[in-house]
């Protein structure tokens, strides 16, 4: 088998004994391969931003963590500082959701695109001439007059842009966007997730998308993962997900976003709230909330297991089709 | 309940009626001859990308600013016009409630639920201390809270709850309008729902006008009868939201309803578009 560009392999992160009841990220398994794309999908606090990091060798400061995350084979978690920053100036690039705060204000967005290839040892001149061709790639207008300008001369959505092109310097092989068009308009977006379509396809970018928007990851993705408290519950091709969920989760999760669409059904809330890091629900995370759930969700943990077709789901009654 | 203030009674068009409101900053127009009705009970949707001037315009309707031009009536009452002392400026106050994106920066931090709720009745109604509690506990379970959150500052909330008393404070004051500015834009999309279905159940039971002012186009399709859409200041399209959502009929209208993501997305053709309209 082809080896993933990214894969990780049954990671847990836990924060220190007595300051949260259950693993922040408790088995974790992804993989994303060169040229995919894949959607990581939860709600706010399930991990999904922990799990980025890791990528990054990134963790919660005393964490303790099983399980590896291998970068084109080799497991970061290990790595010493120097393979740390090769890592970060060479191989893995992340954008995050707030671009204000990935450029430092005081310095020119010039000085921001060329400081990454100026310490991998581009000479000035040829530093700035890719800088200039990578923020026409990601359409700024006047990318010369861009590159003496502040970050606050910018709207959020041009940073982006830039946060992007930033990202893309050091032609890395996997990208790491964490909720990245979350505090932007839907036609900015819209823009935002065409760029980064085009450049992730040219360049054969393997890129791990991170958002809260599962109708935005079923548009754009290969494939998702679908994550609850930590854990993963789901993983499908995008749109088999989004056709035939198999985890009551994901099924929620489809029925409480509102569609724009004329003969869309009313938004259908699901009860209750997610499982706080100070709650260690036994069996199933989910049962408290699950129309589906029996007397047994609450006594065994469901394992991810495939069902017909290539997903994966954990639920201990996915294999009766109660979705379907 | 009646309110403590006197509201003078006048005659004319009912519901909110807004005409050619205009706001400048600084010599530029961030909201320009905008002008919409929103009928007793009935729900309107302000859209628009953001800077657009929604917030602005909801800001006038509550009289936190003040227009430059336009007018802004209330049950036939003039609330543009300068205010006739304490008692006409508490029943304006009173009308018209706002909630807010984020109700953290609006609770505050240092007093419990109840007393924020206490507060909003005591400068409106007459009541006395055990009405006064009776009628919190009825707002907070009208908005789905228990007395442990009753109880609780509001930094011990989730954000969906801190939403909840948000609202709660806003329905203790008997408003004939509700503005909700971006007020599910931060939640969870499972809290977010329940949200929405509280504001529905709310509009039903208490007739309470909506003014719901978003940049998504899918909430808005399920929590408005009609909507405006603004764009640089001024509305370039409006009418029944179905119809407006299902045929727009001004290119911008278009664009935002494309730029929302489903299966089959082109995301692409959509920032042509956009530049084809600039
Ligand atoms: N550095 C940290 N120290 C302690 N707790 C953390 C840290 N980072 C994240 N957490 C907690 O871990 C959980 C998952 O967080 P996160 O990955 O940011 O969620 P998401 O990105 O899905 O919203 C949350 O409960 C969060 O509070
Ligand atoms: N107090 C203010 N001073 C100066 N400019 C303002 C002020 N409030 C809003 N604006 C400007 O007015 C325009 C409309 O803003 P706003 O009403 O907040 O838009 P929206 O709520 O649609 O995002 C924006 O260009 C904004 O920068
Ligand atoms: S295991 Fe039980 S509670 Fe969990 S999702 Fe499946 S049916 Fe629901
Ligand atoms: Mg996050
Ligand atoms: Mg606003």
């Amino acid at each position: 088998m082809q080896q993933n560009l990214l894969e990780i392999d049954d990671l847990t992160v836990r924060l220190p004994e007595g300051r949260a009841a259950r693993p922040i990220l408790d088995g974790v398994s992804l993989s994303v391969a060169a040229g995919e794309m894949v959607g990581l999908v939860g709600e706010s606090g399930s991990g999904k931003s922990v799990a980025c990091r890791s990528v990054l060798g990134l963790l919660p400061e005393r964490a303790r963590t099983d399980g590896e995350v291998r970068v084109a084979g080799r497991d970061v978690l290990t790595l010493s500082r120097d393979g740390l920053k090769e890592l970060r100036t060479r191989q893995v690039s992340m954008i995050f959701q707030d671009p204000r705060a990935s450029v430092n204000p005081m310095r020119r967005v010039g000085d921001f695109l060329t400081e990454g290839m100026r310490a991998a040892g581009v000479p000035a001149a040829a530093a700035t001439d890719r800088a200039e061709e990578l923020l026409d790639a990601v359409g700024i207008r006047d990318p010369r007059g861009a590159l003496r300008r502040h970050p606050h001369q910018f709207s959020g959505g041009m940073l982006q842009r830039v946060v992007i092109a930033a990202a893309l310097a050091s032609r890395p092989s996997l990208l790491v966007a964490d909720e990245p068009t979350t505090a932007l308009d839907v036609t900015t977006q819209a823009e935002v997730i065409a760029i980064l379509t085009r450049l992730q396809a040219e360049r054969g970018t393997g890129m791990l998308f991170v958002t809260h928007d599962l109708e935005l990851a079923s548009a754009i993705c290969d494939r998702v993962y679908v994550m609850y408290a930590g854990r993963i519950v789901e993983t499908q091709a995008a749109t088999d997900l989004f056709d035939r969920p198999r985890h009551p989760y994901t099924a929620g999760l489809l029925a409480c976003t509102p569609r724009v669409e004329p003969d869309a059904a009313p938004p259908r809330p699901i009860p209750g709230r997610p499982v706080s890091l100070a709650e260690s629900p036994s069996g199933c995370a989910f049962a408290a909330r699950c129309a589906h759930a029996q007397e047994r969700c609450s006594v065994e943990k469901p394992v991810l297991r495939q069902y017909d077709g290539q997903g994966l789901a954990a639920c201990l009654r996915a294999d009766e089709g109660i979705l379907l | 309940m009646t309110a403590v203030t006197a509201v003078p009674e006048t005659t004319g068009a009912s519901g909110l009626v807004v005409d050619g409101l205009r706001k400048e900053f600084g010599g530029r127009a961030a909201v320009e001859g905008v002008s919409f009705t929103l009928r007793p009970g009935g729900s309107l949707g302000i859209v628009g990308e953001s800077g657009c001037g929604k917030t602005t315009t909801a800001r006038m309707l509550v009289g936190l600013e003040t227009p430059d031009a336009g007018t802004v009536h209330l049950g036939g009452r003039d609330r543009s016009a300068r205010a006739r002392g304490r008692a006409e400026r508490l029943a304006r106050a009173r009308e018209i409630q706002m909630v807010f994106q984020d109700p953290y920066l609006s609770l505050d931090p240092r007093i419990s639920v109840s007393a924020c709720i206490e507060e909003v009745l005591r400068l409106h109604f007459p009541l006395d201390a055990p009405a006064r509690r009776r009628r919190v506990a009825e707002l907070l379970d009208q908005v789905g809270l228990g007395e442990r959150e009753a109880a609780a500052l509001p930094r011990r909330l989730s954000g969906g709850q801190r939403q909840r008393v948000a609202i709660a404070r806003a329905l203790a004051a008997r408003p004939q309008v509700l503005i909700l500015d971006e007020a599910v834009a931060a939640l969870d999309v499972s809290i977010q729902a329940q949200i929405l279905d509280l504001l529905a159940g709310i509009r039903r039971d208490e007739g309470i006008g909506f003014l719901f002012v978003s940049h998504d186009l899918a909430v808005v399709r399920h929590i408005t009868d009609e909507v405006v859409v603004l764009r640089a200041g001024a509305i370039v399209e409006s009418g029944p939201t179905t119809s407006v959502l299902t045929s727009p009929e001004h290119p911008y209208t278009r664009l935002l309803l494309d730029s929302v993501p489903r299966p089959g997305w082109d995301p692409a053709r959509i920032s042509a578009g956009r530049r084809a309209l600039a």
